[in-house]
């Protein structure tokens, strides 16, 4: 996704209060000036989102912000939680700057409105993605919280008589140290919200910081260890249906015809009906809905199917990889520089598909309401998914209301550019005519066989050392499906025929090496393709990372002092490296078939090294037993809530270094669950430190960053432990 | 119809005895913390007490279980119970969650059994229980501690 960062937040920018019938205040940002007729026309455009329904009778949803006379601050949520820790971190940004106490912080998922609750790097669009959360909101919430602090400021000056520059504010209460008077938040909030809105507003220095920088609580631990928490699988609404689909069992495929009398006779099923994705069928429950599916016969014309597997496909792949493709980089004279190189290395890497296997498989809850359509999902891509059901009623997108749940896990899934799992819902409910609710549900098996995978790669890489063993030319070529193409992002990322997000981590290489040469090829598949978590960097970190450690090896040097002196120009990628390095003992002696590796890499402006440890048994196993991570993400905005991105993140890189792939076999996906599609288990996960470098930059995100960098790390490793190098993932050793 | 009691409710259930336990908690009875990840006990998503035993109720077929106590998430009321749920919540544990239900439950019946767990016995009692967010580091951690909090003093193997 874009991590375009040039449509940074002007500082221009006004902030709206509106009081409506109960007492307390509410605080919304409006892009521009907000007269109260802008206002209500900002309100009517595209991405509204029924406020009508949504608001209860004392609040506008325009806001980030709400305090109430209980003294509870509501903080509006614009992004998606889907583990990230995002409702803890974006609340802590506006408790910040408000000077709230923490515990009286509360968290509330906004509803889909471009318009107000816009990602602030992707423009008009509303959505969670790119490790951009805490980055694109983190001015942003803070002049929330800022702005609602002037203004109960002014309300205490006013009710107390003295000037605003005397009253402080701390952990929810207002006080005037001289007089001795003080009151909270609650008791302030009704004339807080007469006050003039402030303009403008100071935010403080990262000295003043009291939440920022530190381990506040998750907002979210609570409801996720007593079961409480909302996520799209739990929810019922009266009359609903649960609907399963049969899909066709190849990509490209479609319903010739179906046979529903023995599903339609299975108790508790309601409805058997034909939608552009296949056959969907509605019971009272997912049991009965389950069991019609399984009695449903369908005849599928499979004549325009995609009828290849992975092995042929990779065959095509490595055909392409003989011919130039597509320039990312070109600096110097790669050919001259390899010809004339004392010595040259070559490797080439395969990548399987990657299934997303979030553990929530995909569902969606869909009504139609007076008008319109109401919609309850882990919803992380709200302006797309808006218009593409408003496509399949005829209605305006703004009529398109999304309920914004707990995701279970997405790792880039949830935000389809096709809007698959929600458009299908759309398609379910329309062809019921809109007579009940309808959950979607997929099993396991439909999530991992529907599509929508991190795609198949073929990477091909050549170097040259020169007679003192220095680098002096790098080639680098790329051949896999693009996930930007046909998506409405393409103009934006796809630049000269290059997918940006196909060759990211491989093009910005960061290494100082002459010459070097970056192509590709991105072949049209009809395997539907998506961005899964760290996106380019999935792959093209293992190649540069583990490439740099052959040269290394060929160079007789030490792989963590090549690279020192490589990135002598790049003082964020050595800063982590080096913290990494020191706290694993880098250098100190490993035991006969143990090794150690490391691997430094950027994505999404975070910076993060790993050096992993491992053990090779019988010299056929291999167990990763340790991990030693720094990151670079600037400001910590929550220490904790990074460390367990760190952890979790390379752990589920870990997974794909270890074991899993998903396969084709004349066109059908191989793999069906948990059983063979591999996952990494609670005995495999290694010791993990994590250590974060002190910086004043402004934060970048975490969600990703971590995931890339495991794998080149454990292969590393690897071949320090044995000498064998690897060409392809997951990761074997040979015998 | 099914009588079963699940958090010391009795309930009798109209449905097909073939019916997964898991359907029957969370489309039937309304218990909703108790999640669908796979459907043939892989994940360890819907794992619920039967007994005081820890089961995969997607595979458990509520005829199974007839006339025997379940216990799920929302039931969670023993010392061991509540002090797991507590340790999961001061470590911040969770990322997502969808699975937690799932590793409180799996942790719950293991320190119930052995209060003071080895690493091996950890590693055999929680790989049933999938974490697509990884969140392993911090389960692993939380039993210890839950395993330290409900026997102080007492050495940690």
């Amino acid at each position: 996704m874009s991590r375009d960062d040039t449509m940074l937040p002007g500082r221009r920018r006004f902030l709206v209060a509106t009081v409506t019938a109960g007492a307390g205040l509410t605080l919304g940002m409006c892009l521009g000036g907000c007269s109260r007729e802008d206002k209500e026309s900002a309100q009517a455009g595209p991405g509204k989102t029924g406020n009508r329904i949504i608001s209860d009778a004392a609040f506008e949803p325009n806001a980030f912000v709400r305090i109430t006379p209980d003294d509870r601050v509501t903080v509006i949520v614009k992004h998606l939680e889907m583990g990230q820790g995002t409702y803890t971190g974006i609340a802590t940004l506006v408790a910040e700057e408000l000077d709230a106490g923490w515990s009286q912080v509360d968290v509330e998922g906004a509803p889909a409105d471009a318009a107000r609750y816009n990602n602030l790097f992707w423009g008009k669009l509303q959505g969670t993605g790119g490790s951009t959360a805490i980055a694109n909101s983190y001015e942003q919430m803070r002049k929330a919280g800022a702005a609602a602090r002037a203004m109960l400021v002014a309300a205490a000056a006013k009710q107390w008589r003295v000037p605003p520059e005397e009253i402080t504010v701390r952990d929810g209460v207002l006080r005037h140290a001289a007089k001795g008077i003080q009151a909270s938040f609650g008791e302030l909030a009704e004339l807080a919200a007469q006050q003039p809105v402030p303009e403008d507003v100071f935010l403080k220095e990262p000295g003043e910081f009291r939440l920022i920088g530190t381990r506040v609580a998750r907002k979210d631990s609570r409801a996720k260890v007593d079961g409480t928490a909302v996520f799209t699988q739990d929810m019922k609404l009266p009359g609903m249906l649960t609907a399963l689909v049969a899909h066709p069992p190849r990509f490209g495929a479609r319903v010739r015809s179906f046979d529903a009398v023995a599903a339609r006779a299975v108790a508790g099923v309601h409805d058997v009906v034909e939608i552009p994705s296949g056959v969907a069928v509605l019971g009272k429950d997912f049991w009965s809905a389950s069991k019609g599916r399984d009695a449903l016969q369908v005849d599928w014309d499979e004549s325009a199917a995609f009828m290849s597997g992975s092995d042929e496909l990779m065959a095509q792949y490595q055909a392409l990889a003989d011919k130039p493709g597509k320039v990312a980089r070109s600096e110097g004279d790669v050919s001259a520089a390899l010809g004339s190189a004392a010595k040259t290395l070559r490797t080439s890497i395969a990548f399987p598909y990657l299934a997303h296997a979030a553990l929530e498989p995909m569902n969606c809850v869909m009504q139609r309401s007076e008008g319109g359509v109401e919609i309850w999902n882990g919803e992380q891509y709200q302006t797309p998914d808006q218009n593409a059901v408003a496509k399949v009623f005829g209605i305006g997108p703004e009529k398109v209301k999304i309920n914004m749940l707990y995701a279970g896990g997405s790792f880039g899934r949830r935000a389809n550019p096709a809007s698959d799992y929600v458009l299908e819902t759309a398609h379910i409910v329309k062809a019921i005519g809109g007579k009940a609710p309808v959950k979607l549900v997929w099993t396991r098996e439909d999530d991992m066989r529907a599509g929508y995978y991190r795609p198949m790669y073929y990477h091909r890489l050549e170097a040259g050392l020169d007679a003192d063993g220095n680098p002096v030319a790098w080639q680098h070529r790329i051949v896999g499906q693009s996930i930007i193409a046909d998506t409405a992002f393409e103009g934006a990322l796809v630049k000269d025929g290059v997918d940006v997000t196909s060759v990211e981590g491989a093009a910005n290489m960061p290494y100082a090496i002459p010459n070097i040469h970056v192509d590709l090829h991105s072949p049209q598949v009809p395997v539907p393709v998506q961005w899964w978590r760290s996106v380019g960097s999935t792959h093209t970190a293992f190649a540069v990372e583990t490439f740099i450690d052959r040269l290394a090896a060929a160079a007789g040097r030490d792989p963590l002092a090549l690279r020192r002196a490589l990135l002598q120009d790049h003082p964020r990628h050595l800063g982590v490296m080096e913290l990494a390095a020191e706290n694993a003992g880098w250098g100190t002696p490993m035991a006969a078939g143990r090794g150690r590796g490391i691997a430094v890499h950027e994505s999404f402006n975070t910076y993060v090294a790993q050096v992993a440890e491992v053990t090779v048994h019988d010299n056929k196993r291999f167990t990763v037993d340790r991990v030693v991570i720094a990151v670079d993400c600037g400001v910590a905005v929550n220490p904790d809530v990074i460390r367990a991105q760190m952890e979790g993140g390379m752990g589920f890189g870990l997974s794909a270094a270890l074991s899993s792939a998903l396969t084709l076999d004349a066109g059908r996906v191989v793999q069906s669950n948990f059983h063979d599609y591999l996952v990494v288990r609670l005995d495999q996960m290694p010791r993990v430190e994590v250590h974060i470098v002190k910086s004043a930059q402004p934060p970048t995100g975490v969600g990703e960053p971590a995931t890339p960098v495991i794998a080149p790390a454990v292969a590393n490793a690897l071949s320090n432990a044995t000498g064998q190098h690897f060409d392809r993932l997951p990761l074997t050793l040979s015998a | 119809m099914i009588e079963l009691t699940i958090n010391g409710t009795v309930q009798q259930l109209d449905v097909d005895p073939d019916m997964p336990l898991l359907w029957a908690i969370r489309d039937v009875v309304g218990l909703t913390g108790t999640k669908y990840g796979c459907g043939i006990a892989q994940c360890g998503a819907c794992t619920v007490h039967l007994d005081g035993q820890s089961v995969r109720a997607c595979v458990t077929p509520v005829s199974a279980v007839a006339g025997k106590s379940i216990t799920t998430i929302e039931g969670l009321d023993t010392i061991v119970g509540t002090t797991v749920q507590e340790t999961w919540e001061k470590l911040d544990v969770v990322q997502c969650g969808y699975c937690q239900s799932g590793q409180i439950m799996s942790a719950v019946a293991l320190l119930s059994k052995n209060p003071q767990p080895s690493d091996e016995d950890i590693n055999a009692a929680m790989a049933g229980n999938i974490c697509r967010c990884h969140t392993y580091v911090r389960i692993r951690a939380a039993v210890k501690e839950a395993s330290q909090a409900l026997h102080p003093g007492r050495s940690q193997s």
